[in-house]
């Protein structure tokens, strides 16, 4: 029993405690929530959300602190990692996680949903996340994603009586249940193929020939998460779930839960299969093509927004799967690494503010038609103007955020110089120019219908709401007028080990 | 070697499980297919274990059943809040939401 001895030869690791102190703080502050919750009386409870974002704010500091250090710090046998790559990707998880919370602290208690447990499961969902961005093993993936998506789950389904709500929640967990599932099916694959969990000893084993048991562990794995993503086909539960679930509940699963998908999808492409390039470049060539397309086309006949936001967030995805259509070619690979985390970190400040603006114009309207955006502009310009700087960026209209994300994926398409990269660069280019149309239609109700039932007394916007969408605009703005900003982060962004340095 | 009879009882575990989640549409029948699935990556995992002669099989086992457990906690939580709100547990009558 061979494994058996090696289990009484086991040594306890060593544990470097500055690498671990944005998860040990996060930690600490879902429990501070949780006893908070039990002990505080009913009527203190509004005191847990500002607990919530300060937790969030002081796990930020370790990651800073450990950005100005020198790394990579490598613990548990390279089983968890803290480079560059994980260090930008956590910055963008804990901020992400700042702006939602100021987005649902009004919400809920409008709503009268004001439960100190959704800052537990919001955090624990973030630690997931955070936990994912350092996760180098089979084993701490698995994990890191289930630990983010069950309270997802949960959040989802937040308004109890309301059965869109249990339907969005219904939906979303048991498609993200089978896909885990299916993902796990695949990980034994790669697990019995290689004789190992570690990511970077599957990308050892994992070189030469393509067997057929090889492609399939690689496309069950790349199908489980491609439900994350929600990649076309793999998407419908996106729509309905954004739908349903509360709308600060859905700027953050379209944002941080999407972004940790693609994180996962990041470092084991990059660090366990890139040896089997000929198995996966062709597979997220289909899904970024059909997930861009399929994305757009239904967008664009869209009545409701955070419908039509749902199918964009969809579309947009397809944009972050193109340049791992091509990542597998020596000459794009580390453009592609870095053009998916400058888009994500583009998308993020873009989208939450999107979802800040909508959830500003519902507290009025209490509606979420886009025809309900008829002349926001007479009597709320603030809303309106940021609102079209946001869509702008979405659309990838320079000089506003967005577009700069795109010009990155493009240029890892060009940069690798094959035939399938240019075709592919060919279909975005003119899914650009669709996304335009549905985006464009909402800026032409703001801008030129008058309000649909003659009411213009002006929106208030409440404080929390204000830093968040100032945070947003202020990134969009800034990043897109200045993209050296994020090519600095998008450089940082080598794993370690694997591409760059 | 007995690895393969372990994979087919797995495989043929996993594609009951993936008919099952397709086909049925009762939410708790949905659930115990999907138990199915995370069962045959159980028997893969530690007949992988066996053959690899190495204890990181087990440990993945062990996390998967861990994992498992909450994730069905959560599930039938929601089935529950489901039959409160409808008095139904048919997938086929989520539809409240469409296009």
């Amino acid at each position: 029993m061979s494994f058996l001895t090696a289990v009484t030869e086991w040594a306890a690791p060593t544990i470097d405690y500055h690498a671990l102190a944005p998860e040990i703080v996060l930690a600490a502050g879902i429990v501070v929530v949780l006893l908070a919750d039990l002990f505080l009386r009913e009527d203190r409870k509004s005191l847990i959300s500002p607990l919530a974002s300060t937790s969030l704010l002081a796990a930020f500091i370790p990651v800073l602190t450990l950005a100005l250090s020198d790394g990579p710090r490598v613990m548990f046998d390279g089983r968890y990692v803290i480079d560059d790559f994980s260090l930008v990707i956590k910055g963008l998880f804990l901020l992400a996680g700042y702006v939602v919370v100021l987005l649902s602290a009004d919400y809920l208690r409008d709503g009268d949903y004001h439960f100190g447990e959704f800052w537990f499961l919001m955090l624990s969902s973030l630690l997931g996340m955070v936990m994912m961005a350092s996760s180098r093993d089979l084993v701490s993936v698995f994990v890191a994603l289930e630990f983010l998506s069950i309270p997802a789950y949960m959040m989802a389904a937040w308004r109890k009586r309301d059965p869109l709500s249990n339907e969005a929640g219904i939906k979303y967990y048991l498609l993200g249940v089978f896909a885990s599932a299916v993902l796990l099916y695949g990980m034994s694959l790669l697990y019995g193929i290689t004789g190992s969990t570690l990511l970077v000893d599957i990308g050892d084993a994992l070189v030469g020939e393509v067997t057929a048991i090889r492609s399939l562990a690689v496309l069950f794995v790349i199908v489980g998460f491609a439900f994350k993503v929600s990649a076309v086909p793999f998407h419908t539960w996106a729509p309905d779930t954004y739908q349903g679930a509360p709308t600060p509940v859905t700027a953050f699963l379209s944002v941080a839960s999407k972004a940790a998908g693609f994180v996962a999808i990041v470092t084991v492409v990059f660090t366990a299969v890139p040896g089997l390039k000929d198995v996966w470049q062709p597979v997220f060539w289909v899904l970024a093509a059909l997930t861009m397309t399929v994305g757009n086309v239904v967008a664009l006949r869209q009545t409701n927004i955070v419908r039509m936001l749902a199918y964009s967030s969809v579309a947009q995805g397809g944009f972050i799967l193109m340049p791992l259509a091509v990542a597998g070619e020596s000459a794009a690979s580390g453009q592609a690494l870095r053009a998916i985390v400058t888009y994500l970190l583009l998308y993020a400040a873009t989208n939450l503010g999107t979802f800040a603006i909508v959830i500003a114009v519902a507290r009025k309207t209490r509606s979420g038609e886009i025809s309900s955006y008829g002349g926001l502009f007479g009597y709320a310009p603030g809303l309106a103007t940021l609102m079209t700087i946001f869509l702008a960026s979405l659309a990838g209209i320079p000089p506003v955020g967005g577009w700069f994300g795109k010009f990155a994926a493009f240029q890892a398409l060009i940069s690798a110089g094959t035939g399938w990269g240019y075709a592919l660069a060919v279909i975005g280019g003119i899914n650009s120019a669709v996304a335009f149309g549905y985006y464009g239609k909402v800026m032409r109700e703001m801008w030129m219908k008058p309000a649909p039932d003659g009411d213009t007394t002006p929106i208030e916007v409440r404080p929390a709401i204000a830093v968040a969408l100032a945070i947003t605009a202020g990134l969009t703005l800034v990043l897109g007028a200045l993209p050296g900003l994020v090519v600095r982060f998008g450089d940082l962004a080598g794993l370690a080990g694997v591409v760059g340095g | 070697m007995l690895l393969n009879q372990f994979l087919f009882l797995s495989a043929i575990l996993f594609c009951i499980g993936v008919y099952g989640v397709i086909a049925r549409k009762n939410a708790v029948l949905v659930l115990m297919s999907i138990e199915l699935i995370l069962n045959s990556v159980n028997i893969n995992l530690l007949a992988f274990a066996m053959r690899n002669g190495n204890a990181d099989g087990h440990t993945f086992a062990l996390y998967v059943i861990a994992v498992a457990a909450a994730e069905v906690g959560v599930g039938l939580a929601m089935v529950l809040l489901m039959y409160r709100n409808r008095r139904s547990i048919a997938l086929d009558e989520l539809s409240e939401m469409r296009g």
